[in-house]
């Protein structure tokens, strides 16, 4: 998929390799690098996924690092049901109403 | 000639970064050895709490509501022995703007920023505190950049972060999310020394005491409603920063008897800084992860000297379950109608328990509660736990391993607030400051600090040092 000039677009960098990493992290986090991810609108004319490239962020800056997402969005949401939750409010009120404390 | 930006070139440059970014010359309130004089930074570097009222009132921040928990009350008082059971209240603040208390904090440090002329302003925070400062930012004109740790290696992020990454881009400002480690100070250092933009640290003294409005509304709320001090305030402990700004507004409404309780989720057993485990715990904040650290170390933060002191002001200091804060997040929307974040409830779950040990006739404050949405919700963070291979259980939650499985309570009276030893951790924060600082003496001014910044007695204080090595002390 190609990017063009102003698109809104997600990037990705290495900050520190393995090798690179602060002596006081653990043993499992030394053994991976420390990445970035920032967004911005694109400044090169066009890229493929996967392309280093230059954008300028939402206030302004430039920064340069590899595209991985066109118009990027958010999807967070209010997860599954979790069904072991589903007696809380009934017992609550249950318990608020005079029934049994303990059942 | 261009800087060199190698992770110890730019760590070595750190004192210099600093000060450009906050412009507090720290070194004025130092002592020789351990010693720092606290309360000269707090006001030569700080605002009045006059002045702290007047710039929140400028952007909406305060004055949010203090609600009775009627439901919660009564809940407690069923468990509760013959004549016991508090009156809960909880201080809604998550009617600031940026839903969380932490827009007073911001509010200063962007008022500061705006004032020295700084161009934006730049925070390192996975937390509430990102939205507050882009908020805060947005209002006064400022930029603003928020450096997350958000992801583990395997690019699996936090629901609870991505969310406040979300509404941080709401308003404006840009979000640099980076995988697990305290090289985030790294990248934070960069960009201050590249933009120039002022640190809005959570530690700075704008940074706490903006905090203090927090408290001193509480206090001047409950006179007004029920003509009386509280008896206990709970405050959730993290970076000390909230319980210290608390404390200090309430001293200042001359509500210097109530008691103040630090609360913080149990995450015993969890590496910070570990890639496997940072998606094995189902809370970002308010947790002993923080708490335990920043209490026996507070100036480990991102200036040289923290203003957010806790044992100073802490007289408990107490734990609870992450299941029983999912039980509580529960209870307040059930029979409270408050829909609130499960983070802020820490300090509401342990508050639960404390009432049943107080008499009727006493209150006791929840000082804080935060937004809710996708992502910062009970269903999205356990879900997420059971993504990551934890178990949901219900049962006692005594038996919760964190990183295991999470316990939510079988019955409201299984929910305790555990005591942590405050004694121990006074100690702790004691050894720290010697070996630290490398002092080879204990000088008068050091003994008298110690004995403030830990609030206790010479004997206790020369006790502790002598533990550790009897010739400290000429």
């Amino acid at each position: 998929m190609k990017a063009y000039k102003n698109d809104w677009v997600r990037i990705y960098g290495v900050v520190l390799t393995p090798e690179e990493r602060a002596p006081q992290v653990p043993e499992d986090t030394k053994n991976v690098p420390l990445e970035m991810w920032n967004k911005g609108f694109l400044i090169d004319d066009e890229a493929e996924i996967g392309d280093i490239v230059e954008v300028e962020t939402y206030i302004g800056r430039k920064i340069k690092g590899k595209l991985i997402e066109i118009n990027p969005y958010y999807d967070h949401d209010y997860g599954k049901c979790v069904t072991e939750t589903l007696y809380i409010g009934r017992q609550l009120r249950n318990i608020l109403k005079g029934g049994e404390c303990n059942e | 000639m261009s800087k060199d930006m190698s992770y110890e070139s730019v760590m070595s440059r750190k004192n210099q970064i600093m000060k450009d970014a906050v412009r507090i010359d720290y070194s004025s309130f130092e002592g020789k050895g351990i010693a720092f004089d606290y309360e000269k930074m707090m006001k030569e570097a700080g605002y009045s709490l006059e002045q702290m009222i007047e710039i929140q009132k400028e952007t909406g921040i305060g004055n949010t509501p203090l609600l009775e928990l009627k439901n919660i009350t009564k809940l407690a008082r069923k468990y509760a022995p013959k004549g016991k059971g508090a009156r809960i209240f909880i201080k809604d603040e998550a009617s600031n703007p940026s839903g969380s208390f932490k827009a007073r904090r911001a509010a200063i440090s962007v008022y500061h920023a705006k004032k020295y002329g700084y161009k934006g302003v730049i925070a390192a925070t996975s937390g509430n505190y990102g939205a507050a400062v882009a908020s805060q930012a947005c209002m006064r004109g400022l930029n603003c950049i928020i450096v997350q740790e958000c992801y583990d290696s395997k690019g699996k992020g936090q629901p609870e972060i991505i969310e406040k990454a979300r509404k941080c881009e709401a308003y404006g400002a840009e979000v640099v999310q980076l995988t697990v480690g305290p090289e985030l100070f790294y990248t934070f250092l960069k960009l201050l020394e590249k933009t120039g933009y002022f640190n809005a640290s959570l530690y700075t003294p704008f940074g706490i005491a903006g905090v203090e409005t927090l408290g001193y509304e509480i206090a001047q709320q409950m006179r007004q409603k029920e003509g009386r001090d509280p008896d206990v305030v709970v405050a959730t402990n993290a970076g000390g920063g909230n319980l210290t700004g608390t404390a200090r507004g309430l001293i200042k409404a001359s509500a210097s008897d109530v008691q103040v309780v630090g609360a913080s989720v149990n995450l015993k057993g969890l590496h910070m800084a570990s890639d496997e485990q940072f998606n094995k715990k189902s809370f970002t904040t308010g947790h002993t992860g923080f708490g335990i650290p920043f209490a026996t170390w507070p100036d480990r933060s991102d200036v040289p000297r923290s203003a957010g002191r806790p044992l100073r002001y802490m007289d408990r200091y107490v734990t609870v379950n992450q299941g029983e804060v999912f039980y509580m997040t529960e209870a307040l929307a059930q029979i409270e109608g408050l829909e609130r974040g499960p983070a802020g409830n820490t300090s509401l779950t342990a508050a639960f328990s404390l009432a049943q040990e107080l008499d009727q006739d006493k209150i006791i404050v929840v000082q804080e509660t935060e937004y809710t949405g996708a992502g910062k919700h009970i269903q999205p963070q356990l879900t997420f736990a059971k993504e990551n291979g934890v178990e949901i259980k219900v049962g006692n939650p005594e038996e919760e391993i964190v990183g295991k499985n999470i316990i939510l309570p079988k019955t409201p009276d299984l929910i305790k607030a555990r005591e942590l030893d405050l004694i121990k951790l006074k100690k702790s924060y004691i050894k720290n400051c010697i070996k630290n600082t490398e002092v080879e003496t204990i000088s008068k001014e050091d003994l008298e600090f110690l004995i403030e910044d830990t609030n206790t007695t010479e004997d206790f204080v020369k006790n502790v040092i002598n533990e550790i090595d009897n010739n400290l002390l000429s």
